[in-house]
């Protein structure tokens, strides 16, 4: 790509068009709005393209000496450029989500393309500063999105989240702080080489930690999710689990990893035995909703518990698996909502007893959503099945138990899935007007086309999505190999030891 | 330094006592039919006074040179940065204020006399480098400012505010004249200088307490928690244009006073004065916080703001550092510009009769009936609330960072604690912008004065300006290393 600053005109892009959507009336701002979107997503098919696999690690690098104290560096690797290639994809699907919104059109489309930039700015950010304004001016259009055009008790909703995210990322900013002192630069690839005294790491990590696992987010942080999501508007919450959750993941493997893997292994057992207890929890949680849209909240708590303990497996399959895992559940969590909008428009509610036997009125959404349910479940063939495999095979290799622990969330997951399917999908008929509701239109296929593609896809053939980052997470492997645990599943006898190694180079 | 080099130092100020002289010899023979080419009058001359000092604060201007009248008076870097902020914000009220005024019919040519007077005060403050020149430039600021807050004379609330900013104004400046005098009685000097070398090694009780008092009296000024009482009060009573004034320019030259003070006559005895400034930080960053969320009057609100601000400026003060003293500079430089946008928008909270409305609840919907006017307030206040991508975050960042390499990390971390609590009331004021049903009751006009303005102090707090802060940086760093090379 030469010197094109990619990363940037990404960016210019997304500020140019939340600027003239302000300008301009209703009908002008959405279709400005998919415009910028999908010239945007143009754009990150093309870094796609233009990656080089095997390459150098850190690629389209930018790095301009603009302010003070800090620098406009952005750059990506493999595991940033699958962030925002998912970012890019979900934006224009959110554009078209949001038919339904007809308050205040030119302001809500300008606050959506302001988060798009803040979230390829968060992945694509070079320097610790502009990561932290990245990653905190998320805060802005997410609290404007819930409180402006949310249900109806989003003000609540909207304070929480504000709140929380804010308090764990302050923590974080003040570590901050004193890594750039201690180390003498911002630079992240250059601190992600640094290695800060073990007695250190502790504190920073934990203030990393507060950050995140608000953001991740993990049990028993994880209460303004619900809430947040429920009162959100439709694409208000496909971008939320779709990228925003995504963001605590990206932070763990971008900083609390390859910065503190001393105070990564020490604080292992805290974040597995949350995410643990978060799995079975947040899933028995799930099983007993009633509102589907806190139905898949909750199932996405318990997703981000699995990448979070294949994060912290401290191996390739592990890491592998926890990037796959979050890139599917970007893709089908985000579709799952799209799903319940697609009904909430026609019937304004998300009551899961108002619907039922929709496979009779609505067969292609029927399948659309038999597809993503099956996906989330983890149904070979889907995306789903991928990750959570991989990170399985990644969390047995430390501690078999936990992989017990997390196999029964697959479960769990099945249950409460396939019950809230068969409670809307199939049965009898029990309300006229639901009955009633026609099949999808060509916009609806639009939005969900794609992403059944793509789940598919990732499922069959996830090698397109794993190459990239292959490089990059033997990297972050070989950073952390010497903090990493000891395993109970490998036989104490030399000679096998290499077995289980090899079993992972093959795969 | 002969006596031509002293006067060429203090330029400005001859402009600003002279010039103030004769526009209130014009006001008393014109009478308020001029008060409008007085009020240009004196926005021209703060003009001035800023291009006159505006080379001094590029060209870093620091050393015996700077120093005029054998050491009464530095007219430094450190000073011009400071200046330059007061005559900005000063000129800023003048713009705002006949529009305030003549709804009243009390737009009297008195006003900008008195502002150009306090701002003469506030001019010498900051240049300061005697204590008897301090306390001469402060009381000149003080007694113009008593009669502003009481400007609305017809208005109870107003003459209130006046009066209460006055004996509690008096009690401070008899606190810091007791001070001085502790310090005089035990240093043998009032110079800046002199008290520096006096206190360098071991220091006598009796000189602690001149020091305790001496501080405690600016406190006053700038407003600190425990002595923050008058403030919510002051600022709710006094003519808006008023509060919007004390809230910026005064601010600005009491805060530097006190670095000035704190660093070059008790620079040795640092870590004596470090633990009261922190207390002082801590503590008007909670009661700021805590004390806004239950408010109702925008202005009130925005009192416990700046008392929330004022926490944070001591913060980079409290590090002690070069480093310290830049950010804090940096911070009053954003703060300003948070400020004055923000009591704009309260100006310009009128109903359709041009009544003014205080009330947060007059704000609710404010984003559907004149997004505008929301759209900028939402910025300022998330702004203050210190969330990135906007310029306050900026200016809490430098100051967080000067405090964690001064080794303050407990205080860095309590303070970002007291930011989140205080981010609690600001998102309060966006979402009944934008989130609440229309109340609809703000429905007057504003001329392009409040709009021009409005829009710069935006624009000022905007992410745009990060490009600049480089230069900004820059200008600061000079300005510290000013006034530390005076110590």
């Amino acid at each position: 790509m030469g010197g094109f600053p990619i990363l940037s005109v990404m960016l210019l892009v997304t500020a140019v068009g939340a600027l003239a959507c302000l300008l301009v009336e209703a009908r002008a701002a959405r279709t400005i709005a998919l415009v910028a979107t999908l010239i945007d997503l143009a754009l990150g098919i093309v870094m796609w393209a233009n990656f080089d696999v095997g390459g150098a690690q850190w690629q389209f690098t930018e790095r301009s000496p603009l302010f003070a104290g800090f620098q406009w560096a952005l750059g990506i690797d493999g595991i940033a450029l699958m962030l925002i290639v998912l970012t890019v994809f979900l934006m224009p699907i959110c554009i078209l989500a949001s038919h339904s919104i007809t308050k205040r059109v030119p302001e809500y489309m300008a606050t959506f393309l302001f988060m798009e930039l803040l979230m390829i700015g968060v992945f694509a950010a070079q320097d610790l500063y502009l990561f932290y304004i990245f990653f905190e001016g998320g805060l802005i259009p997410m609290y404007l999105i819930i409180g402006a055009w949310g249900g109806d008790n989003r003000v609540y909703a909207a304070y929480k989240f504000f709140l929380y995210t804010l308090l764990g990322s302050v923590l974080m900013l003040v570590a901050m702080l004193w890594m750039g002192h201690e180390a003498g630069t911002t630079f992240i690839p250059t601190l992600m080489a640094y290695n800060f005294p073990p007695h250190a790491q502790t504190w920073l990590f934990l203030a990393f930690f507060a950050s995140f696992a608000v953001k991740m987010p993990m049990y028993p942080l994880h209460t303004w999710l619900p809430d947040a999501h429920v009162q959100a508007p439709t694409a208000g919450s496909v971008i939320l689990a779709g990228v925003l959750l995504k963001m605590g993941g990206y932070g763990f493997i971008r900083f609390s990893l390859p910065m503190f893997p001393e105070a990564s292994h020490q604080f292992m057992w805290l974040i597995w035995g949350l995410s643990m207890a978060a799995v079975v929890i947040t899933s028995l949680i799930a099983l007993v909703q009633h509102d589907m849209k806190k139905l898949i909240a909750y199932s996405s708590v318990a997703h981000m518990a699995i990448v979070t303990v294949g994060l912290f497996a401290f191996n390739q399959q592990g890491l592998e698996g926890s990037m796959i895992v979050m890139l599917s559940h970007g893709l089908v969590s985000g579709a799952l909502f799209l799903c319940v909008g697609v009904i909430y428009d026609r019937l304004h509610t998300r009551e899961i007893a108002r619907y039922g036997g929709l496979s009779i009125n609505m067969p292609h959404y029927a399948v659309f959503f038999l597809l993503f349910t099956m996906a989330s479940i983890g149904l070979p063939g889907t995306s789903g099945f991928v990750g959570e495999f991989l990170s399985l095979l990644g969390i047995y290799q430390v501690s078999t138990w936990a992989t017990f622990v997390c196999t029964t969330g697959i479960i769990f997951g099945a249950g409460y899935m396939l019950y809230l399917y068969w409670r809307i999908a199939f049965g009898v008929q029990k309300n006229a007007d639901a009955a009633a509701m026609p099949d999808l239109g060509v916009r609806e296929w639009l939005m969900l086309g794609p992403i059944a593609l793509a789940v598919l896809w990732m499922g069959v053939y996830p090698e397109s999505f794993l190459a990239p980052m292959r490089a990059d997470i033997a990297a972050l492997d070989a950073r952390v190999a010497r903090a990493a645990p000891a395993s109970d599943s490998k036989l104490k006898v030399v000679a096998s030891k290499a077995a289980p190694a090899a079993i992972g180079e093959a795969h | 330094m002969s006596l031509s080099a002293s006067l060429s130092l203090i330029v400005p100020e001859i402009l600003l006592s002279v010039s103030g002289l004769i526009l209130l010899l014009v006001a008393g023979w014109a009478g308020d039919k001029a008060s409008r080419a007085i009020t240009i009058a004196a926005c021209l001359v703060l003009a001035a006074c800023f291009v006159i000092t505006a080379p001094s604060v590029c060209g870093g201007a620091m050393g015996a040179g700077t120093s005029a009248f054998g050491g009464l008076f530095a007219a430094d870097a450190f000073a011009g940065f400071a200046k330059l902020m007061i005559y900005a914000a000063s000129g800023a009220v003048l713009v705002v204020a006949p529009a305030f005024f003549e709804r009243f019919r009390l737009m009297r040519a008195e006003f900008p006399v008195l502002v150009l007077f306090a701002v003469l005060g506030m001019s010498v403050m900051v240049s300061a480098t005697n204590l008897m020149t301090l306390y001469i430039g402060l009381e000149l600021n003080s007694l113009a400012s008593y009669v502003l807050a009481a400007f609305l004379r017809t208005d109870n609330r107003s003459a209130e505010a006046g009066l209460k900013y006055f004996v509690l104004g008096a009690l401070a400046s008899g606190i810091l004249l007791f001070g001085i005098s502790l310090v005089y009685g035990f240093t043998g000097t009032t110079a800046f200088a002199g008290i520096h070398a006096a206190l360098s090694g071991h220091m006598a009780m009796g000189a602690l307490f001149g020091v305790t008092f001496v501080l405690a009296g600016l406190a006053f000024k700038i407003s600190a928690v425990p002595f923050h009482m008058w403030t919510p009060d002051v600022y709710e009573g006094a003519p808006t244009p008023v509060t919007t004034f004390f809230a910026s320019a005064p601010k600005v030259a009491s805060i530097a006073l006190v670095a000035r003070v704190a660093m070059d006559a008790f620079g040795p005895q640092a870590e004596a004065w470090r633990q009261i400034v922190i207390c002082a930080a801590l503590l008007s960053i909670l009661v700021g916080a805590v004390g806004a969320i239950g408010q109702s009057n925008i202005k009130r609100l925005l009192a416990y703001s700046s008392i929330n601000n004022v926490g944070f400026l001591l913060v980079g003060l409290a590090a002690a550092t070069p480093q310290g003293l830049a950010s804090m500079l940096l911070y009053l430089a954003v703060y300003v510009a948070m400020t004055v946008g923000s009591f704009v928008v309260v100006l310009m909270m009128r109903d359709a009769e041009g009544n003014q409305l205080e009330a947060i609840s007059d704000l609710a919907g404010l984003a559907r009936t004149r997004f505008g006017l929301a759209f900028c307030m939402m910025c300022l206040m998330f702004s203050l609330a210190g969330i990135p991508p906007l310029m306050g975050f900026w200016a809490k960042l430098v100051v967080f960072q000067a405090a964690v390499n001064a080794g303050l990390f407990v205080v860095a971390v309590l303070a970002v604690v007291g930011s989140v609590i205080g981010a609690f009331y600001y998102i309060k004021i966006v979402k009944v912008m934008f989130f609440d049903e229309p109340a609809d009751t703000i429905r007057g006009r504003s001329d392009w004065g409040h709009w021009a303005l409005l829009i710069v102090s935006t624009l000022a707090i905007s992410p745009v300006p990060y490009l600049i802060t480089g230069w900004l940086s820059g200008l600061a760093d000079k300005a510290a290393a000013a006034l530390l090379l005076a110590a």
